[in-house]
């Protein structure tokens, strides 16, 4: 960033006169992460489906047809809910940071306009899918498939795109007014944050989708229900789980070492590192809680060394930054460890799976396998939503970072606090409409191995 | 002349949305008003059936109406937001109910189950066309100053020809939905349906026309600019054309002739939008701030209409065959009454 740019910028945007601004970022954050768990399943689910169908069309086995059409059922369920919620986040984005929207609108906007256009193929090609089944010819009908994975995949990548700008901001000057000239939409959109945050989503929902889908099977292995239908469904997302979880491990290193070098005070919380330190020490686990780390095992050098492959590299503290500019470190640090820690017993999972496969060819004996793969997606979840939480906590003070402050982006509306409450009861409603109506058809059991002939399938609305 | 070309295409979709999107309300609103359990059960029935695979296509108008606002004329998006915030978020909220209700609504299996689900979709749809109505009226009518006010979280949006502009889109959707259905029950050989909803379609264009006219009546008392606006010019121009094809299309309806009445009543419903914003032109929010003014660089101005471009391309060709589809009957599921307790169907 230029530091011209960065003294008129903080120099300059009025704080917006708001009591509730914390109430406003919790509001943004709950909805946010109602969200995201669904954008997992818009990232990676078709791809599953359409895996399933693939092997349907190659092997000719139904049994496998069967779960792709349940399994696009379930898609097309969560779909209609992301649509909502994410018909929600855009208007939030202008209810509650109007003044964001109005300065950088037109820097990062176009990233959202890609995003707007894919997400509407998306919706198209997603509802000819799952209504065409046994209507479309096959092949037909998998490239509409296809169609839906493609959209999703640039739709979020879009998004993502966009966060990576507000972590990195690039792509425009400021004059001395404050107002933005010389864009380049392209240049904002491929930030240097893009990347890096793009594989590790990426990987994020293949591992949350497939996680909780194999979750499911998992319970029905547990109550005895072993047939090719229940097996199928288990051993395609833990073959997803098992090459996604393991490679995670090297993306976040890299996201790690990007964010060193882009926003070390973000760096500096994730580890609660105070003072600048050459050959800074690491402490894995423990629970950060007045000012300090308690706990964990202290590894020398260990932070330098992540942090920069180096033994003696140089990392930058808290201290670097005024006490105003720092982000709150108790959340992300123990966010950070909470998702770190996760993410490496998901990849331990992942390994006892494979090992299995590789040395007898079969499925893990012992049900506490089972037990761990029925654990595994709700734990995901929770890594996938303190993944976000350092990412978006550790931006902190900054909406778009080191140039404007969340205080300076957030509306001086009245009311943040009943439309908050509003919000939290019609998500709780919302998820258990949700949860209501994928259990119900859980419980209609297995979808009918195909017997019937085009016009007799049951559809989902 | 980047910025109107943007401003073209926001209409655009914003027409689309309101025909489309507009339509799905108005589903909703002849749900609401279908009856008893049994007396609504086959109203209900065609409703779900026909919105069944469109809904969510219709519905993302919406957000690209919101993408193109925020990113192509952010300096009236700001304060847009910042001075509506009040009917906006209960437009949110409503589409969340709706969204969960329709979703869940075939799956209902009992009747107190059908009905509250029922209600929800019902109650919603006309909520969210209501206050998006009101949203435009504000907007049109001036309310909205260029740097945003929310000290007044009510006044701005509940003056006379905001509430009832409110109320405007709430019929035209009910209009245009009876005449989609009608047409959509002619086309599958339901006569009974289709007589239903050319009645409704009838007794909507009526009301529509109604308040068509009294809203001109309320707009020249209380919003003077936006009247010379509509009474000169091309905003004139777009009333007289919406007028004409409003009336050709209740002959159209009276005679039955539902398939070729589906495009006209589309195209009454958008003159009055095109003429809307005809009439406000050169200004995005009247008498504060211009298109131009409002309006984003000229890079990303460009940028964003070259994806639209190609986009919109991709996303037409993709509607016709989804519409395409339907309209053949290749996508939905079999007509079923809707009477709360699911009938087996194995």
């Amino acid at each position: 960033m230029i530091d011209g740019l960065l003294q008129i910028a903080q120099a300059s945007f009025p704080t917006v006169d708001q009591d509730y601004l914390l109430e406003a970022r919790q509001m943004q954050a709950l909805s946010l992460g109602v969200h995201i768990p669904l954008v997992c399943f818009g990232i990676s689910f078709p791809a599953m489906v359409v895996f399933m169908e693939v092997l349907h069309l190659r092997t000719g086995n139904p049994v496998y047809k069967a779960l792709a059409k349940r399994w696009s059922k379930v898609m097309l369920i969560l779909f209609a809910i992301g649509v909502v919620t994410g018909t929600i986040l855009s208007f939030e984005l202008g209810l509650l940071w109007p003044q964001f929207m109005e300065q950088w609108g037109e820097v990062f906007g176009f990233a959202f306009a890609v995003e707007g256009l894919a997400f509407f193929v998306e919706a198209i090609f997603i509802t000819i899918y799952v209504y065409g089944w046994d209507r479309l010819s096959p092949r037909v009908h998998l490239l509409t498939g296809i169609a839906v994975a493609c959209a999703g995949i640039l739709g979020s990548a879009s998004v993502i795109a966009v966060n990576g700008w507000m972590n990195n901001p690039q792509g425009f000057e400021l004059d001395a007014n404050r107002e933005v000239t010389d864009v380049d939409p392209l240049s904002a959109l491929f930030n240097p944050n893009l990347w890096h945050e793009e594989v590790h989503m990426y990987l994020a929902g293949f591992i949350v989708a497939s996680a909780l889908v194999a979750g499911v099977y998992a319970v029905a292995w547990l109550r005895g229900r072993r047939d090719h239908y229940h097996r199928a469904g288990l051993i395609v997302p833990l073959a997803v789980l098992s090459l996604a979880a393991p490679a995670q491990l090297f993306v976040g290193d890299w996201a790690a070492r990007t964010v060193t070098e882009e926003q070390p005070t973000k760096l500096a919380a994730i580890e609660g590192l105070d003072e600048t330190t050459k050959g800074a020490d690491i402490t894995l686990g423990g629970i950060y809680f007045d000012g300090a780390v308690h706990g964990g095992i202290t590894i020398p050098h260990g932070l330098s060394l992540l942090a920069d492959h180096k033994w003696n590299a140089t990392v930058r503290g808290l201290d670097a930054v005024p006490a105003g500019d720092r982000p709150p470190v108790g959340w992300v640090r123990n966010a950070f460890q909470l998702m770190v820690g996760i993410g490496t017993l998901l990849a331990l999972l992942s390994l006892w799976f494979l090992w299995f496969r590789w040395r007898h060819g079969a499925l893990p004996g012992s049900r506490w396998f089972y037990r761990a793969v029925v654990v595994a997606g709700p734990a995901s979840l929770v890594a996938l939503i303190s993944g976000w939480i350092v990412t978006e906590v550790g931006r902190q003070p900054w909406i778009v970072y080191e140039l404007m402050r969340t205080e300076q982006a957030v509306t001086g509306a009245e009311g943040i606090p009943l439309g908050y409450a509003a919000l939290v009861v019609v998500y709780i409603g919302l998820a258990g409409v949700a949860i209501y109506m994928l259990r119900r058809l859980a419980r209609q059991g297995p979808e009918p191995v195909d017997r019937q002939g085009p016009g007799d399938i049951e559809v989902l609305p | 002349m980047l910025a109107d070309l943007a401003a073209a295409v926001l209409i655009l979709a914003l027409t689309a949305y309101a025909v489309l999107g507009g339509a799905d309300f108005g589903a909703g609103f002849w749900d609401l008003t279908a009856g008893g359990a049994e007396r609504g059960a086959r109203l209900r029935g065609l409703v779900k059936q026909s919105m069944g695979p469109v809904w969510e296509a219709n519905h993302v108008w919406l957000i690209v109406v919101l993408v193109i606002m925020w990113t192509c004329f952010p300096h009236a998006f700001g304060p847009l937001m910042e001075t509506l915030y009040v009917p906006l978020f209960l437009a949110a909220v409503g589409i969340i109910f709706r969204g969960a209700a329709f979703a869940l609504r075939g799956e209902a299996a009992t009747i107190s189950e059908a009905r509250l689900l029922g209600a929800t979709f019902a109650l919603s749809s006309l909520l969210v066309p209501f206050f998006l109505g009101c949203a435009i009226g504000a907007v049109a009518t001036g309310q909205v100053p260029a740097e945003g006010d929310p000290s007044d979280p009510f006044g701005s949006w509940t003056n006379a020809p905001s509430i009832f502009i409110g109320l405007m889109a709430v019929a035209t959707g009910a209009y245009l939905a009876a005449v989609f259905l009608a047409g959509d029950a002619t086309r599958i050989g339901l006569p009974d349906l289709a007589a239903a909803f050319r009645r409704r379609a009838l007794g909507a264009a009526v009301v529509g026309g109604v308040f068509a006219l009294g809203g001109l009546v309320v707009v020249e008392s209380d919003a003077p600019d936006l009247y010379d606006g509509l009474t000169s010019g091309l905003g004139l121009a777009m009333v007289i054309v919406s007028a004409v094809v409003g009336l050709a299309t209740v002959g159209l309806i009276w005679t039955s002739r539902f398939e070729v009445a589906r495009y006209t009543s589309a195209i009454a419903v958008g003159a009055i939008l095109v003429g809307w914003a005809v009439a406000q032109r050169p200004d995005f929010l009247p008498g504060e701030l211009s298109f131009q003014d409002a309006a984003a660089g000229d890079s990303t101005l460009i940028a964003t209409l070259i994806v639209l471009a190609v986009a919109l391309a991709v996303i037409v060709a993709a509607l016709w065959w989804l519409f395409k589809l339907t309209l053949e009957g290749r996508l939905a599921g079999r007509f079923e009454p809707i009477v709360g307790s699911k009938p087996e169907t194995r």
